[in-house]
């Protein structure tokens, strides 16, 4: 870390007790990783943007094909969006049990979000096998083509993050809640909370606007 | 900087994380500052704003559809608020405001993609109607 390295140059290794971390002139960000991290999520967040402004172009243009009132099941949504939500306030509780150095308890509530997060993705995926089993496949219309790939990216980056998910269960298994792993585990909180945000979006702008005659 | 300032004020109760060797390289910048109350209110007001918009449309709505979506979508910007501030723990000071300069920054860039596309779009659609294209071709010479 670049942090071991200003130690280094200006106290003496060796000495623990003359370590210091509070080196003057050091501009290095505290937490830079996180800062990166949201970065990142503020570049994914012009991509939906992108994807979103695609569906409102191009939402209404059914090519005598079916409306979103006549393929949207807003009980389904609704329940896909209430797992999502849960999924995200069992993170909160993962996190809340990081912070007190609890090992089991944040696993615990881990795999508990990365069952809800997995309920997302099979209804999710339920609803497109439906949709295309009835030839209301993306390549039916431009507002079905829109909706696939807004709610598919979408569905991509919850697989992904559930896949992440797993792996950082694995290394917390291993390794503990050291640094590095809490350091990990606030990214996917950053990046898990950024996708239900995104799915507010998904919800209003695409599900229950869509709908409206 | 301002984190610095934090780990002095902290320095003295986290003794646990003495042993890291991270003093300035605290947690309280993204990794400390979570609280059960925060994600509890949280998630009770995302409840209550996820459920008044799905309750509106599945029971009808209101008697123009543009009202309705209109409402749609005022809950869904104060969700994203609400997730923003109490998930995300979104504030003015975290990263010394960097986190903050990058979200204003994106939320720009996110309105004009946005309302631009949209509203291009929608006068291009207007102005290239079959209908008055035909008109045009009548009146060239």
């Amino acid at each position: 870390m670049s942090d071991t390295h200003a130690i280094h140059l200006s106290g003496q290794p060796g000495h623990p007790e003359e370590l210091s971390f509070h080196v003057t002139g050091d501009h290095h960000p505290a937490n830079s990783t996180l800062l990166g991290f949201w970065l990142y999520l503020m570049s994914d967040c012009l991509i939906f943007a992108c994807l979103f402004a695609v569906y409102g172009v191009l939402g209404r243009n059914y090519a005598d094909g079916p409306t979103g009132a006549q393929v949207f099941e807003l009980p389904v949504v609704a329940l896909n969006t209430s797992l999502l939500l849960l999924s995200s306030i069992t993170y909160g509780f993962s996190v809340l049990e990081m912070q007190r150095d609890r090992v089991r308890g944040t696993l615990i509530w881990l795999a508990i979000t990365g069952l809800l997060g997995a309920g997302f993705i099979f209804l999710e995926l339920r609803e497109f096998a439906h949709l295309i089993a009835e030839h209301n496949g993306p390549q039916r219309s431009a507002f079905l083509s829109s909706f696939f790939t807004l709610v598919g990216t979408h569905g991509l980056h919850v697989t992904f993050g559930i896949i992440w998910l797993i792996t950082l269960m694995v290394q917390v298994g291993q390794k503990g809640l050291i640094h590095e792993n809490k350091r990990r585990l606030m990214c996917l909180s950053m990046f898990w909370h950024f996708l239900d945000v995104v799915w507010v979006g998904v919800f209003s702008f695409v599900y229950l606007m869509g709908v409206q005659p | 900087m301002s984190g610095h300032v934090d780990s002095h004020g902290h320095g003295g109760h986290d003794q646990h994380h003495d042993d890291h060797g991270h003093g300035h390289e605290h947690h309280d910048d993204g990794i400390g500052h979570s609280t059960f109350k925060g994600y509890m209110i949280g998630f009770v007001l995302a409840v209550i704003l996820t459920a008044i918009p799905f309750w509106l449309v599945m029971s009808g709505g209101f008697q123009k559809p543009a009202t309705t979506s209109i409402v749609v979508l005022a809950f869904a910007a104060v969700q994203i608020v609400v997730h923003m501030i109490y998930f995300l723990h979104m504030n003015t000071k975290s990263e010394g405001g960097w986190n903050m300069l990058a979200l204003i920054f994106t939320m720009v860039l996110v309105l004009i993609t946005l309302s631009g596309s949209i509203w291009v779009m929608y006068h291009m659609d207007h102005n290239m109607m079959p209908s008055m294209m035909m008109r045009e071709m009548q009146n060239l010479p």
